[in-house]
């Protein structure tokens, strides 16, 4: 018989195996990371050079840089950060500040967030297509320029609004966790001094929650230099000697560069350096912004811990 | 008294500090008015600095203060502060409107009719030269076919896959850092999952067809490179940090007093582990999938360049497939515009609009009301 409170073998070696099962999960999900960035590193760093960051592609592009998807790019998320921050953080403080937490109107804002946040990409594409493309370019054109295609085409700003209506939720999650986290004290103290609503929200609140809403906006351009199935139909290109030059040119853009040398190159073994050298540029971009989010993110919450 | 005063007077500037004190955090904040300043700080057991001389006088009055009213521009800008909140509405409202709108004269357009009508997607022709009535996709030939089973089977076993490689991953790695590992452990996971979730899913698909597929080939000898298994374990990757971090804040919200209970009554380890937390974060974890299902369904980038993109009907995991996504991001370049092909790509978009929003929402249902059978705040 067992002594009492003493594990039999059996349970020892369950526990043991359900430990290691699980830890192997763990150490399998790191590998793949690992392997991933280790093998984009370890084939893009040799290409890696300033020249690369700063030629246009050449010769088919089995040659060249990528000057002009990162220029497109920035041209991108300029143009979606202008536009999504403000409607993001709007939201957010609406959802905060003012609704009442569980009026109908707050629940059904909350389900379209989350609604959004699960649309696939691609049907992002097909709705900026379908809405910007062909519905407001059409109209703009026939009141602005008098008939002349010039923003019923894909462009630069249809692509931006595009990717702006993908990110809305990664601002205003991350916004409104900022607001979520600021001491009631502070709003009463401001509007005990007879400061009103909208003072004590834009003098008190919003600077206080400004680190939430860089975090958001980190992570929206984060998104916006990475995703590519939304913009293929409004407004990149795949290849263009030319910088964008205003809202109604085409583009080229990292994510856009690194699917087109992948899957449409003539020359596969001729691009494959390049491409190598593309997804180490794109991979930086994105872990670097993603790891200022993480920082700013962690230090607002330290300083909130701190205070209480 | 200077005759120009007026009682009470109006407040010109409010201003707020916060001070953060080894004994906590506290506040100052001054009023002035053009009569003076009035300077206070907020916690009681610090001295309170002292109010100014006009502040006398202020407070003597009738200590009413007189607000000046606010600017009219404030007004306007909480207005369209509550219009810019119902972006997202209007969003997802548009959404549905353009891409229904596109796809319906699928319905009725005598035009579209001429190519294809929605019965003659979902049953099996007899197309010329072939044998005997089938689901074909070929959208772009003398006859284009529009038989859509063969990509709904497409996207089905891709995502079988990748469910099948991504949720007991993820499952488990929540239930190690969650349960038996240290918080300097859980510290380098988090982040390391947030990192695999940022990698652009272009760069998955990449990884997926120059490194992946050819691995898998050597090591299986394969016939297709790209195939099921290479997308889907590619797609794996994406479903990962979703189903992770879901569960393992499911994990994690199992009330400490269950488990000691559990341990108190001589349960082992693995019993607390998988008879106690395992159900009562169960709700959880289907939430989880939930979301990792309905990432799975709709990538595009993934499964357009790993995928193989070839139309074929068969449950073979080993053959190319091709998904909705991929038909629609590899299609919709080259279409004319407002035609029947066209039509059916935003057909297919709506499709899976409503199958990803069906499957998130409930996903997000699930999870609002596990939050509040815990007990913690939604």
């Amino acid at each position: 018989m067992t002594a009492p409170f003493q594990r039999s073998r059996r349970h020892l070696a369950v526990d043991t195996s359900l430990r290691v099962a699980t830890g192997l999960a763990t150490t399998l999900i790191l590998a793949v990371l690992a392997i991933i960035v280790i093998d984009v590193i370890k084939n893009g760093w040799p290409k890696l050079t300033l020249g690369f960051l700063f030629e246009a592609p050449r010769e088919g592009m089995t040659a060249g840089g990528i000057f002009p998807a990162l220029i497109g790019t920035v041209a991108l998320v300029l143009v979606m950060t202008i536009a999504v921050v403000p409607i993001g953080v709007a939201t957010a403080i609406y959802l905060n500040e003012y609704a009442a937490p569980s009026s109908r109107i707050t629940r059904a804002i909350r389900v379209a967030v989350n609604n959004l946040a699960g649309v696939p990409s691609i049907v992002f594409g097909l709705f900026g297509l379908g809405f910007f493309v062909q519905f407001v370019g059409p109209a703009i054109d026939k009141t602005l320029f008098g008939g002349e295609r010039v923003y019923a085409q894909p462009a630069l700003i249809w692509a931006s609004l595009t990717m702006a209506v993908l990110t809305l939720p990664v601002v205003i999650v991350a916004t409104e966790e900022a607001l979520r986290a600021i001491p009631r004290d502070l709003r009463e103290a401001s509007l005990a001094l007879g400061a009103t609503k909208f003072q004590t929200i834009f003098r008190v609140v919003v600077p206080q929650a400004a680190p939430g809403i860089l975090t958001g906006t980190i992570l929206a351009i984060s998104r916006g230099a990475g995703e590519v199935a939304p913009i293929m139909f409004t407004g990149v290109a795949y290849f263009l000697p030319k910088l964008p030059e205003s809202f109604s040119s085409q583009f080229m853009h990292l994510g856009n560069h690194v699917y087109t040398l992948a899957t449409q190159s003539p020359d596969v073994d001729a691009t494959k350096p390049l491409l190598y050298a593309t997804v180490t540029v794109l991979l930086a971009l994105t872990f670097s912004l993603n790891l200022a989010a993480v920082v700013v993110r962690a230090k607002m919450r330290a300083r909130i811990a701190s205070a209480r | 008294m200077a005759p120009s005063l007026r009682f009470p007077p109006p407040v010109t500037r409010l201003s707020l500090k916060r001070h953060t004190a080894s004994t906590g955090p506290w506040f100052s904040w001054t009023v002035s008015t053009n009569g003076g300043t009035i300077s206070r700080s907020l916690q009681s057991s610090l001295p309170s600095s002292t109010s100014s001389a006009s502040a006398d006088r202020l407070g003597t009055a009738n200590g009413r203060l007189n607000l000046v009213p606010p600017p009219r521009w404030h007004g306007v800008a909480e207005v369209m502060l509550k219009l810019m909140a119902f972006s997202a509405i209007a969003a997802v409202a548009l959404i549905f409107i353009f891409i229904a709108k596109e796809a319906l004269p699928l319905l009725w357009s005598h035009e579209v009719h001429k190519e294809v009508t929605i019965g003659k997607m979902w049953t099996a022709q007899l197309w010329p030269g072939y044998d005997e009535a089938s689901h074909v996709w070929q959208p772009v030939s003398d006859i284009p076919k529009f038989g859509v089973w063969p990509l709904i089977i497409g996207s089905l076993k891709v995502t079988f896959v990748a469910m099948l490689a991504g949720v007991p991953v993820a499952v488990g790695a929540a239930l190690y850092v969650s349960q038996f590992a240290g918080p300097r452990l859980r510290e380098i996971v988090k982040p390391a999952i947030e990192m695999l979730a940022a990698i652009p899913s272009v760069v998955l698909g990449f990884f997926a067809l120059i490194v992946m597929a050819t691995v898998l080939q050597d090591w299986f000898d394969l016939e297709s490179r790209l195939n099921a298994v290479v997308a889907g374990v590619a797609l794996s990757f994406a479903v990962i940090p979703v189903v992770f971090t879901i569960s393992e804040e499911a994990f994690r919200a199992v009330p400490r007093s269950y488990v000691e209970a559990s341990t108190a009554l001589g349960a082992a380890r693995w019993q607390t582990v998988v008879r106690v937390v395992l159900p009562a974060a169960s709700p959880g974890i289907a939430a989880g999938v939930a979301l990792g299902l309905g990432r799975a369904v709709g990538e595009t980038m993934i499964v357009l360049m790993a995928s193989g993109n070839a139309a074929l009907a068969n449950l073979d995991l080993l053959d190319s497939v091709r998904t909705i996504p991929a038909t629609i991001a590899a299609e919709l370049a080259e279409v004319v515009f407002g035609g029947g092909h066209y039509t059916v790509l935003f057909f297919l978009g709506a499709m899976l609009f409503t199958i990803t929003g069906v499957v998130n929402f409930s996903g997000d249902l699930i999870i609002q009301r596990m939050k509040r059978k815990l007990g913690v705040a939604a």
